[in-house]
């Protein structure tokens, strides 16, 4: 980021601090956006499960190439807007998108420098992990065994739409989401 | 703002993680043990996307209907003469009906038969599935003042959806009758027993607790029962088919995956309040 090299320069003027403050916050903005998005009247079969899949792809892409612009704050609130958009009980996706951030923090120095396969391959068991959690939490606090079947389906969706979204989020990490490019 | 070392600040971005992590923990508790607060903001958030859903709806269903109906020009002919063969027979059940109708009148007439009050209802817009992904439930836009309250019962042109669970000023959420938490008690409409519908989650719930030695038929309708006066009796809600594994379901009459417009009615059953759709209350349906 051009802020960090050492050197005098002129106070930004407001235009520039204001786009600034856009580029930094399109991750946490374009988030909630896509989630209230996918809660919408579209129509789509399955639009529970790609709403927690967007969301989870999102949050991770996010906590590993630009983890300054998602505080875990952000990601505390991001969860709390998807469990009452989601309808399920509150506090779930918020542990689980809070355990996929840090996740994605520990790995990231090991994760951000490897191929996009292998990346994907981390993505995949934190999907299914992330479903895992979020059905059996989600079981133990409605007090009955659920059926795993949606669980499985929002593994494999978050999964496969994770390559798609990884595709978008990037060139918009290069481009529009670049707070040195303001 | 306060000033801190380095040392401190990094300590606590360290500990922010943790932190938020055992407050996830405790959002999980205080939802449970508080399902009211939960309610009331979900409500609130639920009132305010309603107009803007409401709005998103028009373009989304005008599009729906282009991909319709250009599916219908592909089968043009073969839904045709379906529909001619089908018009045929509709038509002899319409004489049916029309005859059975006036032999009721008569008869009604004739045992000066009390009818039934009409009861009042409102009718409201499907703007968004409120489900989730253990849940199936949809949101439905209520103008102000709407005077819907809960346990009022959804149908749609065809049968029994579902009721309603939580009101907020602007929507109201109704749970349908697949969710698993659903449970309606019907008749079987030829053998006249009794059963319990539960829902799985699934496209079609299940039967359970049918009287002894009345197994449901296969193809049999299903109506609803005023049992426990959480229904009035005779409501449609679909038909019997058995499963491979030779468990008998109910093929909703309703068109559940596809609501567009539900009606609200009100028949004065406020005796069993219908559960909440991911949460159980006890305290609720205590009462």
């Amino acid at each position: 980021m051009a802020e960090r090299t050492p050197g005098v320069r002129p106070r930004p003027s407001l235009r520039r601090r204001l786009d600034i403050t856009a580029r930094c916050s399109f991750p946490g903005a374009t988030t909630a956006l896509l989630l209230l998005l996918a809660a919408g009247p579209l129509g789509l079969p399955g639009q529970a499960e790609l709403q927690c899949a967007l969301v989870l792809g999102c949050v991770f892409f996010w906590s590993l190439f630009r983890p300054a612009s998602l505080p875990p704050l952000l990601v505390f609130g991001l969860g709390v807007l998807s469990d009452l958009l989601g309808y399920s009980p509150i506090g779930v996706s918020v542990l689980v998108l809070l355990l996929v951030h840090g996740l994605a923090m520990l790995w990231r120095r090991e994760l951000a420098q490897q191929g996009f396969l292998l990346l994907w391959l981390a993505f995949v068991a934190v999907a299914a992990g992330a479903a895992a959690l979020q059905w059996a939490l989600t079981s133990l606090l409605t007090f009955q065994l659920l059926p795993a079947g949606p669980a499985v389906f929002q593994a494999v969706l978050s999964a496969g739409l994770y390559p798609l979204l990884a595709v978008v989020l990037a060139r918009a990490h290069a481009t529009v989401a670049e707070p040195a490019r303001a | 703002m306060i000033r801190l070392s380095i040392p401190v600040r990094q300590a606590l971005a360290k500990l922010t993680l943790p932190v938020l992590i055992a407050a996830a923990f405790g959002l999980m508790l205080l939802g449970k043990a508080d399902t009211v607060v939960a309610e009331r903001v979900r409500m609130a958030l639920g009132d305010a996307l309603t107009p803007i859903y409401a709005l998103l709806a028009e373009p989304v269903a005008r599009l729906h209907d282009v991909a319709d109906s250009a599916r219908h020009v592909l089968t043009l002919a073969s839904e045709n003469a379906r529909l001619r063969e089908e018009n045929e027979q509709l038509r002899k059940w319409q004489a049916i009906a029309l005859a059975l109708d006036a032999e009721n009148s008569t008869l009604k007439a004739n045992l000066h038969w009390i009818p039934d009050p009409t009861p009042n209802f409102v009718t409201a817009r499907v703007v968004a599935d409120a489900g989730g992904v253990y849940a199936r439930a949809v949101l439905l836009s209520a103008g102000p003042n709407h005077g819907i309250t809960k346990g009022q019962i959804a149908l749609d042109d065809r049968g029994l959806v579902g009721r309603v669970t939580e009101v907020g000023a602007r929507s109201v959420r109704v749970l349908l009758l697949t969710d698993i938490n659903s449970r309606i008690p019907v008749t079987l409409e030829s053998s006249h027993g009794r059963a319990i519908l539960t829902g799985t989650n699934g496209p079609r719930p299940r039967l359970a607790y049918w009287t002894e030695g009345l197994r449901p038929v296969e193809g049999e309708r299903v109506v609803t029962s005023a049992e426990a006066d959480a229904f009035p009796a005779g409501l449609p809600v679909g038909t019997v088919h058995y499963t491979a594994q030779n468990v008998p379901e109910v093929e909703p009459v309703a068109r559940l995956d596809r609501l567009e417009i539900v009606r609200l009615f009100d028949y004065g059953l406020h005796d069993v309040l219908a559960p909440e759709a991911s949460v159980a209350r006890p305290a609720e349906r205590r009462r």
